[in-house]
């Protein structure tokens, strides 16, 4: 049954190429049920690979399927092919799952849109290259997938390309994971220069056998990070993610939330053999991640868009999953990549119901008591704020805490502090965006009011699913109290992720922590419903008296405008002058110059051209005379 | 006893040398091409000249093909005179700058 | 004797060139010129070249030198020659033709006169056999050109349909 996992790819390849091609003669019923079908049809496929996986003991693996030989340059070679183990197990159950419980959502929020087809062949194409990102058994085959996944995010973010804001922020988007990708390929061709190929079991191979030195893997790790955090919005490169809110809330949530901005994490678990042999990579991404979490965490405490507030959350739980994986604990890393897959696409559906009730309207100023008027689309919501906030028997819960307690079980206190203080701050901001936009006063617009209305089933039956998801997702991974044996997660991941040299904990230890977790969650959501509940002036109060502080977050510590003013607005000048003064003058001026040379000598020659025989036989005769001259003497 | 071959060859130089002046000197286009001929038979002088000298008879049947590509070459070239003639109604070369630039 | 003979060829031939050149008229022109082939063909003879002597008289004196009086007489321009405005093309030619001449004698100067070899000529007979041998493929395709020559002529100076 695993056999077939290759073709996991193909059917939404297929899918968009039949949308691309003939999408403007099908009918929009058949374009929804093709497009959501593919992406079922692969479902299955990875159910059944998985379902082989789970019996097979872990001598064969990973299994390898090449579909044909494609770059052979002398000694390198890099095939199309595929590969699968747990680890490919886990990312296309995730990817293909999620995948399509967004996609029949979408047939319902993007009804009313005339662009359907355009944006469900994008979302499948998006699928093909995440598909092959994942199964890629190779490098270079990852990095396909890899610009893959970048492009139909632009073309996705784009996708009402008419508006301004939204070209805008597709171009950002590029660009900007551009930037990332240098580092990627720069990384991965060192990597190429010490170990001859790109596939992943001859890394492990090269790593094993210490073909790599530790200073090299260095400076590999950290430069693949470095595309890591363009493809998955760590700080330097997360200033994508925000205005990524552009596009189409399905897309926020698949590609911004649970897909495509997870592939970074994925590359580091997959890489893990070479980021565990460097320490200091390690502590760079560990400090990366868990420095976003913070400072992502803080941003989102004053964002007054309800799609913001969920933009900078998913930034700062990409931290969470870099943390883990910075620590050694990459099956943490990539658990919570499963369970943050689950409740925030959850969560980004849940705001996008509530945003196609209130007509388009994303300001939280602008909601309130919503409570009553859409309660199948507040349940799921509630659940998933609950999750992310980590409150206990819910898969966030879970997955964080696994993260967290591996941090503090290396003896890295402030990483795990600094985390801590992420997760208060995460229970506080979604508590306050649910009380914000469900509880308290309403303050709609009278339009809104209007037209007011629970989302279609074909909506809100995705959101109740990836509901109970979110609740039992994290019962395969339960923490060291309940026996080692129960962590059926990382056993499961165990062919691909070696267990590193964790520290352990007593079991004393970890139950602190465990109640750690538990009240900081508790804490931010006591702050939240004193905040916005009971004491709705207090925040206002609050602004006022730090005026400096407040401001500092909600303009998003004005990153923004320091890299528009430092670095894109130089490179626009420079190039300007680059353009008069060496573009217009040296080389129009250098062509120019050259027809304008040719056509004066064309003119002095023509002078020649008397059109009389005679003089024509004067010059002929002068040739002769030299003619003779030269071999007479 | 014999005319030495030499004396020909110059002969035919000089037949060769008054046949250009003869092309600069004239202004219509039938004294040019008469003039023309001048060369060729020149030409065919020294031809005769070299047979005889080395002993090669080869250059007599050169000689034989240049007299008849001549009189191909005359009467077509006269047959464009005549049609010049007819379109300008002048044969001076000075009257023929169509070419010109 | 000969020498006497070739001598007297020599300059009846130069100067009827001479006389051609300095004539204005062109019938005077290509009359002189009859007399330059037909000496021409006189001097071929000397250099034992029978068969080429009469040919050179046949077509070169007397087909093609009437044909160029046919055409001088169709066109029958009667008013005289402008007097050629740039004469700076006539002074040059003469000076490279002068350059050319002395080029020629300059190089041969330094050649001794041989021997001159018996005077054998060729007979036709031989120079059949070369004609319809060695250089057979010239012969025919000599005669197709003076078949196409012979209809260009014709169409060329076809007058069109009024």
């Amino acid at each position: 049954m695993t056999d077939l996992f290759w073709l996991i790819p193909f059917p939404p390849a297929l899918s968009a190429l039949v949308l691309i091609l003939f999408g403007r003669v099908l009918s929009k019923r058949w374009v929804t049920i093709q497009a959501c079908g593919a992406v079922l049809v692969s479902f299955g496929l990875s159910l059944l690979s998985f379902g082989g996986l789970l019996g097979a003991s872990a001598e064969g693996l990973p299994l390898i399927k090449t579909l044909f030989p494609w770059i052979r340059a002398g000694a390198f070679r890099a095939d199309f092919a595929f590969q699968f183990d747990p680890l490919s197990a886990v990312m296309v159950l995730v990817v293909t799952g999620v995948g399509f419980l967004i996609h029949v959502y979408s047939v319902g929020y993007m009804s009313h849109d005339k662009g359907t087809t355009r944006f469900f062949s994008y979302m499948n194409l998006f699928m093909f290259a995440m598909l092959i990102l994942v199964l890629a058994s190779n490098m270079v085959l990852m990095f396909v997938g890899w610009e893959g996944v970048g492009l139909c995010s632009y073309l996705l973010i784009g996708f009402w390309f008419e508006k301004k804001s939204a070209a805008d922020a597709g171009k950002k988007a590029f660009i900007v994971n551009r930037i990332g990708d240098a580092g990627f390929l720069l990384g991965l061709l060192f990597l190429l220069t010490v170990v001859g190929t790109s596939d992943f079991t001859a890394i492990s191979g090269a790593v094993q056998s210490g073909a790599i030195g530790a200073g090299l893997a260095t400076l590999i790790a950290i430069l693949l990070f470095i595309g890591a955090t363009g493809k998955s919005a760590q700080i330097p490169l997360y200033i994508w993610l925000p205005d990524a809110m552009e596009g189409p809330t399905p897309v926020s949530a698949l590609i911004h939330a649970a897909t495509m901005v997870t592939a970074g994490v994925y590359m580091v678990a997959r890489l893990n053999p070479l980021f565990s042999l460097s320490v200091p990579a390690g502590n760079v991404v560990a400090i990366i991640g868990a420095a976003t979490a913070v400072f992502a965490a803080t941003m989102a405490l004053t964002q007054n868009d309800i799609k913001r507030v969920l933009a900078y959350s998913t930034i700062s739980q990409l931290g969470y999953m870099f943390l883990g994986c910075g620590v050694g604990a990459y099956a943490a890393g990539i658990f919570h990549l499963a369970t943050h897959a689950f409740f925030k696409s959850l969560l980004f559906l849940s705001a996008g119901s509530v945003i196609h009730a209130l007509s388009g309207e994303q300001d939280m100023r602008k909601m309130g008591g919503l409570k009553k008027y859409l309660p199948r689309t507040y349940k799921p919501f509630l659940v998933g704020a609950i999750a992310i906030s980590g409150v206990p028997f819910l898969s966030g819960f879970f997955s964080k805490d696994a993260i967290l307690t591996s941090a503090f079980a290396q003896g890295r206190y402030i990483l795990w502090g600094l985390g801590l203080a992420g997760a208060i701050m995460t229970a506080f901001y979604m508590f306050r965006l649910i009380f914000l936009t469900f509880h308290g006063e309403e303050r709609l617009t009278p339009e809104a009011k209007l037209h007011l209305h629970e989302s279609p089933k074909v909506m809100t039956v995705p959101l109740a699913i990836l509901a109970v998801f979110s609740v039992i997702a994290g019962y395969v991974g339960l923490p060291a109290i309940f026996g080692e044996r129960a962590d059926l997660f990382r056993r499961f991941l165990e062919p691909v992720i070696k267990p590193a040299g964790e520290g352990h904990l007593s079991l004393g230890t970890e139950g602190l922590l465990i109640l750690a977790s538990v009240a900081a969650a508790f804490l931010g959501i006591v702050i939240a419903y004193w905040f916005y509940l009971r004491n709705p002036r207090v925040p206002q109060t609050l602004a006022a008296r730090f005026p400096g502080v407040y401001k500092l977050l909600t303009n998003k510590y004005f990153v923004d405008e320091a890299v528009g003013a430092v670095i894109i607005r130089p490179l626009l000048r420079g190039s300007e002058l680059v353009y008069t003064g060496f573009d217009l003058k040296v080389i129009d001026g250098a062509l120019n110059g050259s027809a304008a040379a040719a056509g004066f000598f064309g003119k002095v020659l023509s002078v020649f051209q008397t059109g009389f025989v005679k003089d024509y036989a004067v010059a002929f005769l002068l040739g002769v005379a030299v003619i003779l001259g030269v071999l007479l003497f | 006893m014999t005319v030495p071959a030499s004396y020909f060859f110059i002969l035919s130089i000089v037949l060769f040398v008054l046949g250009i002046v003869a092309f600069f000197v004239k202004r219509d286009l039938i004294s040019q091409f008469m003039a023309v001929e001048v060369m060729l038979n020149s030409a065919n002088l020294a031809f005769l000249a070299l047979a005889k000298a080395a002993a090669f008879a080869d250059a007599q049947a050169v000689v034989f093909f240049i007299i008849t590509v001549a009189a191909a070459e005359a009467s077509i070239g006269l047959a464009i005179v005549l049609v010049i003639f007819r379109r300008k109604k002048s044969i001076r070369t000075a009257d023929l700058d169509s070419m010109k630039g | 004797m000969m020498i006497i003979v070739f001598f007297a060829l020599a300059v009846i031939c130069t100067g009827s060139v001479l006389g051609m050149i300095i004539s204005r008229n062109q019938g005077t022109s290509a009359l002189l010129l009859v007399l330059a082939f037909a000496s021409l063909g006189g001097l071929f003879g000397l250099l034992g070249a029978g068969f080429l002597a009469v040919v050179q008289v046949i077509i070169y004196a007397g087909a093609i030198m009437v044909l160029f009086i046919f055409v001088i007489m169709m066109i029958n321009l009667r008013e005289g020659i402008v007097p050629e405005k740039r004469t700076w093309t006539i002074v040059l030619s003469c000076a490279m033709a002068l350059v050319i001449l002395g080029e020629i004698v300059f190089a041969a100067r330094g050649v001794a006169p041989e021997a001159p070899p018996a005077l054998a000529g060729v007979s036709p007979t031989e120079l059949g056999r070369l004609l319809f041998t060695k250089y057979l493929y010239p012969f025919e395709i000599t005669s197709v050109l003076i078949l196409a020559a012979l209809v260009g002529a014709i169409v060329l100076v076809k007058k069109r349909e009024p």
